[in-house]
C-alpha cells in the first residue's frame, strides 16, 4: 500500500485519458479533452458549471461511454470505455456531489456496497460488510454505529459515510466531486487532512470543484476545462483563486468594492434582540432604504433562519421587528409578500422556481394579484408584466413559454429575483444567491442588485463566500452561532481580517 | 430490544395496534380469543399475503402495480383451460404453469415501463385494463366451476379437534403462504440482488452509478410479483373451488392499502416482509372481529379505512408530534 515512489517524483500516470469526446442530444460536452492524474499527486479539475467536469468524471467511472476513438489508459492496461464494475474493482472511487448515498439503508451497507454489486445473485455476507465498514470508518479515525439506516444521521456524517465508501477495497485515485459544498471550515479542514494522508499513502486524489481557494494550498496540478474543452494543465504552484476563474471563464474579473456610505437614508428594517431559541439570539440590525446589507458567516450560523424569520416562515421568540418605523409580526410569508418583504430562497432549484414551468407563470407566481382582471387572470397583463421585468433585468430567453429549466443557472436566477420584484417590494432578501450561477454570470446578478439598490430599495445579501458580501455591500455582519458578532465597512476593513474572522 | 423498536417502528407501532385490537374483541366477542379462529385468519389472509409479499418487492424497488390482480385471474382462467386440455395434472404442474404466466405477465408490465419509460402507475393502470378487457372479452363472464380433484380437494396439512369440539386446521394454502413469505424474506435481505432492488428504489441515480442493471431491476421486481400472482391465483382458485373472472377485481387496492399500511414507502427503498404480513393480518383481523360483533358488513370498508389511516398515522408519527402541547413552535414577538 504505502508506495514511495507514489508520493513523489513519479511523472508515469496512474491514468491518462485522450481524444475523450461526448455528445448529448445533439450538444457537445465534450471536445477532444485530454485528462491524465498521477499515483499519489493532489490533483485540482476545474471548471464552471456545464464545463464538462462531471460528464467527464462518468466517462472516467464507466457510468457514461464516450464516442469511439477515445484512448483510456489506466495502471498500463488500455482500454476503449469503462464499467462501473470494473471501475470500482480496479481502485477508481468517487465520492459525487449528492453522496450518491442510500440513506434508508445501514451504514454499514452503504459503505460496503461494492460487495453486493457484480456477478451472479449471491448471499449477502453481512459481517463481512459491517467489518469493512468499520475498518474503513477506522481509517478516518470516525466511529459511527454501522446498523443504523444511514437517514439517521447528518449531512456531514453522511459525507464521511461517502468517503469510507471510496476507501474501500484498494483505492488507487479517488474522485471527490465538488467536496466542500455543504462542509463547515473544521469540516472542510478535517476533510483535507484526510486528502493528505490518502495521498501519503499513495492514493491520488482528484478535486472536482469550481471552489478551489481551499484546496489550492494541497494540489500539485490543476486541470482546466472549459465549454467542453480542454484549457490547459498548471502547476498549483503560485496558482491563484482569480487566476483560475480567469481560465475557467476566458474573462478577467476587477472586482471593487461597491459600498457607499448610506446612513443619511431613511431606516427601512429594524431588529431589536430578535431571538429564536436555538437558532438564533438577540440579532439587533438596520437595514436603510437603498442600502445593501451583507451577512455572512458559516452554514448553520443561523443566517437563513434569520430571513425566514424576516419572512414570516419561522417565528421568533422574543425580540422587535419594525418596517418603515411601524411594528411588524407575521403568521404566514403571505402577510410578509403584502408588507413587501421577498426572499429569493437559497435553494433555487427545489423550493424558488418550479421548474417545468413556463418562464412567465414562473415569474407571476408571487404577484397574481397584479395580472387579475374581473377575478381571472388576464393573458394580456401577465405578457406586459413579464415582458416589462424580462426586459430590466436583461434576461435572455427565448419565448415566455419556454420551460424556465431551459434557461442557464444564472438567467434562472434573474427569473427568481424578477418574480420578487414584481411583488414590489420594499426589503429584498437574496440567500445565497449565486449558488449554481457561473463565475461569469454572478457578476452580471450583482449589477442587478447595485441597480435595485440605486432605486430606493433595501436589500439583505447572505452568502457564506466572505468576497461576495465584501464587494458587493454597503456593510457586512458577521454572524456566528446564532449571534452578530461583528461588523465591518468594506471601504476600511480589508477582505483578509473580514476572511479570517468568519474562517478562523 | 429497544433498538429493534427504534429501528423498526412500524412493525412495533403496528404489532402494539394489532395486540390492542386482538385484546378489544377477546372480551367483546365470545369466539375470537380462540385457536380455532386464528388458524381459520390464517387460512382465509394466505392469498392477501402472498399477493402482498410480491407486490411488497415492486414497492421497495421504486415501482407500483396496479394490475396483479387481474393478473392472477387471468393467470387461474390460462390455467383451468389448459388444465382442462391437458386433462388432470397435479400441483407441482399447476404451479409451473400458473407460477410461469403470472411471470409472462409481470414482465410484460416490466417492458413497458423499462422499454418505453413509462411510469410505473400508468403502466399498470393500462394492463389492469387490457388484462381485464381480455379475460370477460374471451370468456364472456363465464366462471369455470368443473376443475380437477386435486385442485379442488381440500389439503388438510395438520388437524386437531380440540376439547370443545371445534376442529384446528393447517391447509394448503398456508403451507404455500408461508413459503412464499420466507422466499421473498430470503430474497430482499439475503441475496444480493434484493439489496440491489433496496437501493435502486432507494436512490436509482446512485444505484447507477454502482452499476446495479436497472433493466434487470424492473424485470426481477415485476417478475417477482407476477410469479406471486400466479401462485396466489392458483391458491385462491383452489380456496374458493371455482374460476370466477372477476373474483380478484378490487382486490388490489385492498393489498395495497394493506402494504403500505406495512410499512412500505410508495417512491421505493423501505418496507419489511414482517411489516407486509402484520399489515394484511391487521386489516383481516379488524373484518374478521366485526364479523363476529356481528357489525353489518356494510359498514366493513369504512372501519377498516380508519383503522388504516390512524394506523399509518401512528407509525408515520412520533409521539412528541401528536402532542400539540409539546411542540417548540415558539410564540410570536
Amino acid at each position: 500500500m504505502n508506495n514511495p515512489a507514489g508520493a513523489e517524483g513519479n511523472d508515469k500516470p496512474l491514468l491518462a485519458l485522450r481524444h475523450i469526446n461526448m455528445t448529448f442530444g445533439g450538444v457537445k460536452a465534450l471536445k477532444d479533452v485530454s485528462f491524465e492524474v498521477r499515483p499519489g499527486e493532489v490533483h485540482c479539475l476545474a471548471g464552471e458549471n456545464g464545463s464538462g467536469k462531471s460528464t467527464l468524471i462518468k466517462i472516467i467511472t464507466g457510468v457514461y461511454r464516450p464516442e469511439t476513438g477515445a484512448e483510456i489508459t489506466y495502471d498500463g492496461q488500455a482500454y476503449s470505455h469503462m464499467s462501473p464494475v470494473t471501475a470500482q474493482a480496479s481502485g477508481i472511487k468517487v465520492i459525487w456531489q449528492d453522496l450518491a448515498l442510500f440513506p434508508e439503508m445501514s451504514v454499514a451497507e452503504n459503505i460496503a456496497f461494492e460487495t453486493m454489486v457484480g456477478g451472479w445473485p449471491r448471499l449477502v455476507n453481512y459481517g463481512r460488510m459491517r467489518n469493512i465498514a468499520t475498518d474503513a470508518l477506522a481509517r478516518l479515525g470516525v466511529s459511527l454505529d454501522v446498523d443504523l439506516p444511514l437517514k439517521s444521521y447528518a449531512i456531514a456524517q453522511r459525507q464521511i459515510v461517502a468517503i469510507a465508501r471510496a476507501l474501500v477495497g484498494e483505492a488507487r485515485v479517488v474522485f471527490m466531486d465538488e467536496p466542500t459544498a455543504s462542509l463547515t471550515q473544521s469540516e472542510t479542514d478535517y476533510l483535507l487532512d484526510i486528502v493528505r494522508n490518502l495521498s501519503a499513502s499513495g492514493v491520488a486524489v482528484v478535486f472536482v470543484s469550481h471552489r478551489l481557494a481551499e484546496v489550492l494550498e494541497i494540489s500539485s496540478r490543476i486541470t482546466v476545462l472549459r465549454d467542453g474543452a480542454l484549457v490547459g494543465v498548471y502547476p498549483a504552484d503560485g496558482m491563484t483563486q482569480s487566476r483560475i476563474t480567469e481560465l475557467m471563464t476566458g474573462k478577467t474579473f476587477d472586482q471593487q468594492v461597491r459600498a457607499k456610505p448610506k446612513q443619511d437614508r431613511p431606516v427601512v428594517l429594524e431588529l431589536e434582540g430578535l431571538t429564536r431559541r436555538g437558532q438564533f439570539e438577540d440579532v439587533s440590525l438596520t437595514v436603510r432604504s437603498g442600502e445593501t446589507l451583507g451577512i455572512t458567516g458559516l452554514l448553520g450560523a443561523g443566517r437563513t433562519e434569520l430571513a425566514l424569520s424576516l419572512f414570516g416562515m419561522l417565528h421568533p421568540t422574543a425580540g422587535r421587528m419594525a418596517l418603515d418605523g411601524r411594528p411588524i409580526s407575521f403568521s404566514s410569508n403571505r402577510e410578509a409578500i403584502a408588507a413587501g418583504i421577498a426572499y429569493l430562497s437559497e435553494d433555487r432549484l427545489s423550493l424558488g422556481l418550479v421548474q417545468p414551468q413556463s418562464i412567465a407563470d414562473n415569474l407571476v407566481i408571487a404577484s397574481l394579484r397584479k395580472i387579475i382582471a374581473g377575478g381571472l387572470i388576464s393573458e394580456d397583463r401577465k405578457r406586459s408584466l413579464v415582458k416589462h421585468w424580462i426586459a430590466e433585468l436583461g434576461v435572455k430567453i427565448g419565448l415566455q413559454d419556454d420551460a424556465i429549466s431551459t434557461l442557464s443557472g444564472g438567467n434562472q436566477q434573474r427569473v427568481a429575483i424578477a418574480k420578487w420584484l414584481a411583488t414590489d417590494p420594499k426589503l429584498l432578501i437574496l440567500d445565497a444567491p449565486t449558488v449554481g450561477v457561473d463565475v461569469g454570470a454572478r457578476a452580471g446578478i450583482f449589477d442587478i442588485v447595485a441597480r435595485l439598490a440605486e432605486t430606493g430599495l433595501a436589500i439583505i445579501l447572505i452568502s457564506d463566500e466572505v468576497p461576495e458580501v465584501y464587494f458587493n455591500a454597503d456593510r457586512v455582519l458577521h454572524m456566528k452561532k446564532g449571534r452578530i458578532v461583528g461588523e465591518y465597512d468594506p471601504r476600511q476593513a480589508s477582505l483578509a481580517e473580514i476572511e479570517e474572522a468568519v474562517y478562523a | 430490544m429497544h433498538s429493534y423498536i427504534r429501528t423498526h417502528a412500524t412493525e412495533s407501532a403496528l404489532l402494539l395496534v394489532i395486540l390492542l385490537i386482538s385484546l378489544f374483541l377477546s372480551f367483546a366477542t365470545e369466539n375470537f380469543f380462540t385457536l380455532g379462529n386464528a388458524f381459520d385468519l390464517l387460512n382465509t389472509s394466505s392469498v392477501n399475503i402472498i399477493f402482498a409479499v410480491g407486490l411488497l418487492v415492486v414497492l421497495i424497488a421504486g415501482g407500483i402495480d396496479i394490475s396483479f390482480a387481474v393478473a392472477a385471474s387471468v393467470v387461474q382462467y390460462v390455467t383451468a383451460v389448459m388444465l382442462g386440455w391437458i386433462g388432470g395434472g397435479n400441483w407441482l404442474f399447476g404451479f409451473l404453469l400458473a407460477g410461469t404466466a403470472g411471470i409472462v405477465l409481470g414482465a410484460f408490465n416490466a417492458f413497458l415501463i423499462h422499454r418505453f419509460r413509462i411510469i410505473s402507475i400508468v403502466a399498470t393502470i393500462s394492463t389492469f385494463n387490457i388484462y381485464f378487457g381480455l379475460l370477460m372479452f374471451f370468456t364472456k363472464g363465464v366462471s369455470i366451476y368443473d376443475l380437477p380433484d386435486w385442485l379442488t380437494t381440500r389439503v388438510v396439512l395438520f388437524e386437531h379437534e380440540m376439547a370443545n369440539g371445534t376442529w384446528v386446521e393447517i391447509t394448503l394454502p398456508v403451507l404455500v403462504m408461508v413459503v412464499c413469505v420466507i422466499a421473498t424474506w430470503l430474497l430482499i435481505t439475503r441475496t444480493t440482488t434484493g439489496r440491489q432492488l433496496y437501493a435502486f428504489g432507494d436512490n436509482p441515480e446512485g444505484a447507477r452509478r454502482f452499476g446495479i442493471p436497472i433493466g434487470a431491476m424492473q424485470f426481477i421486481a415485476f417478475g417477482w410479483l407476477g410469479l406471486m400472482a400466479g401462485i396466489a391465483g392458483l391458491v385462491q382458485a383452489h380456496y374458493a373451488q371455482e374460476v370466477v373472472p372477476n373474483a380478484l377485481y378490487g382486490r388490489e387496492l385492498d393489498v395495497l392499502a394493506a402494504v403500505v399500511l406495512g410499512g412500505a414507502r410508495l417512491g421505493g427503498g423501505k418496507g419489511s416482509v414482517f411489516g407486509c404480513v402484520l399489515g394484511v393480518l391487521l386489516v383481516s383481523i379488524t373484518q374478521n372481529g366485526l364479523n363476529l360483533m356481528g357489525v353489518s358488513p356494510f359498514a366493513f370498508k369504512m372501519i377498516v379505512g380508519a383503522i388504516i389511516l390512524v394506523a399509518i398515522t401512528l407509525s408515520n408519527t412520533s409521539i412528541e408530534k401528536l402532542l400539540p402541547l409539546a411542540r417548540s413552535e415558539g410564540k410570536r414577538p
